[in-house]
């Protein structure tokens, strides 16, 4: 699996992306600056976290903008993967590649903590290696991470099997008080009708390493390192 | 001319900063504020000198980058 980041300026997490992609694959990822326009070669697109152009106007909405973009669009439209991490998910749905938006979290506050993600379904190329159901810590650390779409939108990500994680209590329980930001439905992440797309707030490229305190993220990068090997 | 852009989350989503600010002017003693609604105002310089077509290029604007109509509304003033 060939992966690319890209990078805009104001992001931060492309790094821990690095990281996280370089131990499930055994090669650096293609660093892209966001002023480049090809994206020849690659398999999988990642869109990091961070503050991309210091979120003027929306989280992402400049970015979303960017040349790269284009390409990135062109990419999923071939068939292509792509994956949007917290300001990358924002930039997804700015740039028209998933639906909804991301408010302001609901209580106002930033929230830099650890949070439960249910798996909603186990049969992508980002999810294989865990099992449909379970629950898994993972970082978070966003002030927009408010996931909302319309209610036409949200019922057809959820009738078409669209919604790849929750926030969950450890349980694996749907609930408010897990749900810290007030997504809709507890939604943290979504796919594309292809599943070849995943948009979500939260940061698994931070827990791939015991040295990080732990490793429940890395199940989804060595899923995609199996499922995309050629 | 000018083109000044209005942006507002639309009716019906919940906006935070306005029920935060609705709840500060409530402490400071500020008595019958109803809802209070946060957003944004852009102003343009265009160079277009005929108001219908500064119009229609400040609504383009708006449509393509100033407001995310999945949950903002925008008005578009000419002056």
């Amino acid at each position: 699996m060939q992966a690319a980041i890209v990078v805009f300026p104001g992001i931060n997490r492309e790094r821990d992306m690095a990281i996280a992609l370089e131990l499930a694959t055994g090669h650096k990822p293609r660093m892209v600056w966001h002023k480049e326009t090809t994206l020849d070669g690659i398999d999988l697109v990642v869109l990091p976290g961070g503050f991309s152009y210091g979120d003027y106007l929306r989280c992402g909405a400049m970015a979303a903008h960017s040349p790269i973009m284009a390409e990135v669009k062109r990419h999923a439209a071939r068939g292509g993967y792509v994956m949007g991490v917290c300001n990358g998910f924002q930039i997804i749905t700015e740039a028209g590649l998933l639906p909804g938006a991301l408010l302001r979290n609901a209580g106002l506050r930033f929230l830099s903590m650890d949070c439960h993600l249910r798996v909603e379904r186990a049969d992508t190329a980002f999810t294989g290696h865990y099992q449909q159901g379970q629950t898994f810590r993972v970082p978070m650390a966003h002030g927009d991470g408010n996931y909302t779409a319309s209610t036409e939108d949200l019922d057809r990500l959820e009738g078409e099997g669209l919604v790849a994680f929750r926030y969950a209590e450890p349980s694996g329980a749907l609930t408010t008080a897990a749900n810290r930001n007030g997504s809709a439905r507890n939604i943290a992440g979504i796919f594309s009708p292809n599943l070849r797309v995943l948009g979500l707030m939260p940061h698994p490229e931070d827990l791939v390493d015991p040295l990080m305190g732990g490793t429940d993220g890395k199940p989804l990068f060595d899923g995609l390192a199996a499922a995309l090997a050629a | 001319m000018k083109a000044i852009v209005t942006v507002m989350l639309k009716n019906g989503v919940l906006d935070p900063q306005g029920k935060a600010i609705g709840q500060a002017l409530a402490t400071l003693g500020f008595a019958g504020v109803g809802e209070v609604r946060v957003g944004k105002r852009i102003e343009l310089d265009l160079a277009e000198t005929d108001p219908a077509k500064a119009r229609e290029a400040a609504e383009a604007m708006a449509r393509a980058l100033l407001a995310n109509l999945v949950i903002e509304s925008f008005s578009v003033e000419i002056v």
